[in-house]
């Protein structure tokens, strides 16, 4: 299945956060509070699950890895499986996340290794994934207090799982520790700039995070995975 | 799709295809704003390399001419062929005409 060349656990923790995210995002179809912002979601979650499917397809076959797997075995970050909540909390979530995989992107696309042809292609998409999450936290934190409120609350709930973003990674020619300080950097700009305040609890906790990448999933994401998968299973192979 | 409606503007959106073409109405979007406006117009009309530029317009801020008023806008243009360049032969190779 696996080649000697690409670094199949770096390559497969990529790949599964484009991929569950993808899948979370897409669940907003139908549910939107509007067209426009439905078909952006979707395009964003589009995106995602093209950087996953290059990525599977360097490790082996895409649907073995994306419906044959249990839930133990995939490695995203336990952030990308997290409900989409209200809309604030989807966005807090794409904050956090976007910016992580823009930078991380970023310098994979400069290093040199078999992730930097994807990196280089995806950095664009990623770029525009960010104005859109960072375009939103600034209505969201400056508008109603209603709305306000909602975004200092997703803020403040997915905050516990931006840790576990910046652990190391194996195989991954740049260490996500470095990214932090710019990470930090950047989420931080823009809670400030849409008037909220920055979240100051843990940012990990012994029992909820810092263990997706070794396959330790949240609660949530078991139920995700059933009805990501059941299709595949039910009828292996299928195809339209 | 929720049915709360929201008070979001129209926007028309103008859509320029490649360098040289001038901008073409594509269609119209709901968006609290401007910059929100030419993002949902990117995602909507210009995903598959459609365009190089996009312009977002207000649609309250369109005059337009109304359809009652079709006959005295338009329809004295027609008898009066001068008017029409129909006299000229078109030299071959001549693009967008």
């Amino acid at each position: 299945m696996t080649t000697t060349t690409v670094p199949t656990t770096a390559a497969l923790s990529l790949a599964d956060d484009a991929l569950v995210l993808s899948h979370r995002l897409g669940e907003w179809i139908g549910h939107a509070p509007v067209l426009e912002e439905e078909v952006a979601l979707a395009n964003i979650a589009l995106d995602l699950l093209g950087q996953a499917r290059f990525l599977y397809s360097m490790v082996g076959d895409e649907d073995e890895l994306a419906y044959r797997r249990e839930e133990r075995a995939f490695l995203n970050v336990q952030l990308v499986e997290q409900t989409n909540g209200d809309f604030a909390a989807t966005i807090a979530r794409q904050l956090y996340f976007s910016c992580y995989q823009g930078l991380l992107y970023g310098e994979l696309a400069a290093a040199d290794g078999e992730l930097a042809a994807l990196a280089a292609r995806a950095v664009k998409e990623v770029a525009y994934h960010q104005d859109h999450a960072v375009q939103w936290t600034l209505r969201l934190g400056d508008g109603t207090p209603e709305s306000r409120t909602r975004m200092q609350d997703a803020l403040n709930a997915l905050w516990r799982y931006t840790g576990e973003l910046f652990t190391p990674v194996e195989g991954l020619p740049v260490d996500p520790a470095a990214l932090r300080d710019r990470w930090l950097d950047v989420v931080g700009g823009v809670i400030r700039q849409a008037t909220l305040t920055m979240p100051d609890g843990p940012d990990h906790t012994p029992w909820a995070a810092g263990a997706g990448r070794q396959g330790i999933h949240t609660e949530p994401f078991g139920r995700m995975l059933a009805e990501m998968q059941h299709l595949h299973r039910a009828h292996p192979g299928a195809s339209w | 799709m929720s049915t709360q409606n929201t008070d979001w503007p129209l926007w028309e959106v103008f859509v320029r295809s490649k360098r040289g073409l001038s901008h073409s109405h594509a269609g119209s979007l709901h968006a609290p704003d401007a910059t929100m406006a030419l993002r949902n117009a990117r995602d909507l009309f210009t995903r598959r390399g459609e365009g190089v530029s996009i312009w977002v317009v207000p649609a309250a801020a369109i005059t337009a001419s109304s359809p009652d008023e079709k006959d005295p806008f338009f329809e004295p243009a027609a008898d009066k062929t001068y008017r029409h360049p129909t006299f000229y032969t078109i030299p071959e190779g001549v693009k967008h005409l």
